[in-house]
């Protein structure tokens, strides 16, 4: 899985354009072999129902598909030009983010990287809120200021939206430093993709927080690309949970298209961290349906392989699951639908009709203490 | 009041501050078991233990970053670097997180953090380990700098700094630790940021002087005084905020003014400095603002070549003298 690279096409006559820009023969996907495979996956998935209320999966359900919909949202957005910069948007992910957040309290820390959407809205941001700040707009949770990238809201605990590759993980080792310094018990979690792993600040992070213990739960969201260069070009090692083993520090290998699959494994990360201060490495395969950005053309890349994930939807085989074993039925999944329609719609509503923030922003929150001299342009 | 040095002067400081407030802490390379590789941090260890006073692995992103992740979480870290020359590892934590996390929220959070540690030239050290870096911080807004030239000011301004809410870098000059003055016991005793102190009253030209160039300059104006020239010395203390109304208001009184500092000339702090004079005082300027600063050049080793590279005593005199149109 790891090693899965862009094939090169069989025949430059047999290319063809595809929506998402990706060259490929037509005739790549093993329809048989991949409804195989849903079907062993969903057979695992509802191996681990048991023990979770209704209203829990059903709302577990609900966030995965208001992400889905906000993230679709927001690229018909971009394409209006409503929302502008870069915008890196979560879908095929939905079950890493839902998963692992729905493990922890509210008092909980998360932090992520630029592709952070999803993780706002998890940890229980509005979606007026965050399409707000996708608008740039004043009511957005960061003013306006921050935009996709730098979401924050500290009433949730929700600490960004970094853009710089492995940035927030020093940072999130700070929080779990400060918890433990405080002598609480509330944890951290890190998100960043497979392609932070290769910057100096993944490795200093683990080793400070094994040596430390510090409370901190790295959640490695392998999509395989970072940004277009798959991992197989990017990596000496690919199996990124091994690499925990350099500190000592405990790993897991979990499927990242599985919502239960990642909450069970961040609830027994979680109860490690709270219990005795200690860090996980969680690497957690997924993948990312859209280009790396609203810009990407998606050329390194092959349609049989995004067919082959897109029948791993994580939506799709959560719903099954649900279906199957009776938790849900086709109306109340049109009832899920329906509200989650509904809370777009007004999370653009809230957007497009909010002011713009005023010029005097500018130059307000650039320090906490503004110092007389503090010049402005004269 | 008793007569200390900078490096006791810091130490006080830091050691009240760390009595004052359970969420200051103190983390670097070598400041705890070691206490400080400059002695800095004598006694801390055991006075605060090791939950306050934490010896890190070299690891300087690492460590720079964490302090700001353990900020966003309220407590108020600081950061030594055990020369500020490892600070260049971290800037990605200090410029990209610390400086802009508060207005990237939206002003929800703060960094209230001090990253510190000795810089500017050190002695014979060459050029990985002996350099001006204040420039490069004071770039920034959101960060602010401060580079104390006294044993009074180390203390007050490092105080000062630990209590502020926001990201200071704070600059020690290795040359000048041991360099002794006046320091008040009193634990209340603090210097605010952004306050320029006259370290010397004249009336015919104006040195503004920061850290190393403070001692030179006043030994400088000592000697132009018996050629009878009267020389004010402004050290600004703060790089940033500037208070650049104090340093302007002595230019409209003396007329003419020299810029010393060890930095490289080449988008120092004295070109802004002299920007900002012409811009706000060109009428009252007798002759052009004159900047004596570092070669632009990386540090040598060989003492002959690291004495002509840093600014001395008399290269001050002669810019003087030059903007006096005493040559």
């Amino acid at each position: 899985m790891s090693k899965q690279t862009a094939e090169p096409s069989a025949t430059a006559g047999a290319e063809e354009k595809t929506a998402t820009g990706v060259v490929d023969p037509p005739t790549a996907v093993d329809g048989k072999a991949l409804r195989s495979e849903h079907k062993e996956a969903k057979e695992r998935q509802k191996g681990r129902l048991g023990g979770l209320d209704r209203q829990t999966l059903t709302n577990l359900l609900h966030q995965m598909l208001l992400i889905r919909r906000f993230e679709e949202k927001s690229a018909e957005a971009y394409s209006t030009g409503k929302i502008g910069g870069f915008c890196h948007l979560y879908i095929g992910q939905e079950a890493v983010a839902v998963g692992a957040i729905s493990a922890i309290r509210s008092d909980d820390y998360v932090l992520t990287s630029y592709r952070e959407h999803a993780h706002a809205l998890a940890k229980g941001m509005s979606a007026e809120s965050v399409m707000a700040e996708l608008f740039g707009k004043a009511t957005g949770c960061s003013h306006g200021k921050g935009g996709s990238m730098h979401m924050f809201d500290k009433n949730v605990n929700f600490l960004g939206g970094h853009a710089i590759v492995g940035g927030q993980i020093p940072l999130a080792t700070g929080t779990a430093f400060a918890a433990k310094y405080k002598g609480t018990d509330s944890v951290s979690l890190c998100f960043f993709g497979e392609a932070a792993v290769n910057q100096g600040a993944f490795h200093e992070s683990l080793n400070m927080a094994q040596l430390w213990k510090l409370p901190c739960i790295y959640i490695c969201e392998n999509n395989q690309y970072g940004m277009g260069t798959s991992l197989a070009r990017a990596m000496s090692l690919q199996n990124i949970a091994q690499k925990a083993c350099s500190y000592e520090m405990a790993a897991e290998l979990v499927d990242g298209m599985d919502v239960l699959a990642v909450r069970e494994a961040t609830l027994r990360a979680v109860q490690r961290a709270r219990k005795d201060y200690l860090p996980t490495l969680l690497e957690v395969r997924t993948y990312r349906f859209m280009g790396h950005s609203m810009s990407d053309p998606g050329n390194y890349r092959t349609r049989a392989e995004i067919e082959k994930y897109q029948e791993r939807d994580p939506i799709k085989l959560f719903t099954a699951s649900l279906k199957e074993e009776g938790v849900i039925d086709d109306k109340s999944l049109e009832q899920i639908e329906q509200q989650v329609r509904e809370e777009i719609e007004s999370a653009v509503r809230f957007a497009d009709e909010s002011p713009e923030p005023s010029a005097e922003e500018l130059y307000t929150d650039i320090y906490a203490n503004p110092l007389a001299s503090s010049r402005k342009n004269s | 009041m008793p007569i200390i040095t900078i490096r006791e002067a810091l130490n006080q400081a830091i050691r009240e501050e760390l009595a004052r407030d359970e969420n200051v802490f103190l983390m670097g390379e070598e400041v705890a078991a070691y206490e400080g590789a400059y002695k800095v941090t004598k006694g801390l260890l055991k006075e605060f233990g090791d939950k306050r006073v934490i010896d890190t692995p070299i690891t300087e992103l690492g460590f720079a970053g964490l302090g700001v992740g353990a900020a966003m979480a309220g407590l108020r870290p600081i950061i030594e670097f055990m020369t500020f020359n490892f600070s260049i590892l971290a800037t990605d934590q200090i410029i990209n997180s610390a400086a802009k996390m508060l207005y990237m929220s939206g002003g929800q959070f703060k960094i209230p953090i001090v990253f510190r540690g000795p810089g500017g030239s050190a002695f014979q050290v060459s050029s990985q380990h002996s350099q001006a870096l204040e420039s490069w911080f004071a770039y920034f807004p959101g960060l602010k700098v401060v580079m104390p030239s006294t044993p009074a000011d180390a203390k007050g301004l490092l105080k000062s700094s630990i209590r502020d809410d926001d990201p200071v870098i704070f600059i020690e000059q290795e040359r000048m630790y041991g360099n002794k003055g006046e320091v008040p016991n009193d634990e209340d005793f603090t210097i605010p940021l952004g306050v320029a102190d006259k370290k010397r009253e004249g009336t015919d030209v104006t040195i503004v002087a920061r850290s190393l160039m403070v001692p030179l300059a006043l030994k400088a104006a000592d000697t132009l005084a018996q050629q009878g020239v009267s020389c004010e010395v402004i050290d600004p203390r703060t790089i940033r905020p500037l208070d650049i109304e104090t340093i302007v208001e002595s230019v409209k009184k003396t007329n003419r003014v020299v810029v010393a500092e060890e930095s490289h000339p080449f988008c120092g702090v004295g070109a802004e400095i002299s920007s900002e004079i012409m811009e706000r005082a060109f009428d009252y300027l007798d002759a052009p603002v004159k900047r004596v600063s570092g070669a632009d050049a990386p540090m040598p080793y060989a003492k002959n070549l690291e004495n002509l590279a840093i600014p001395g005593v008399d290269r001050i005199v002669a810019a003087v003298r030059e903007v006096a149109y005493l040559e």
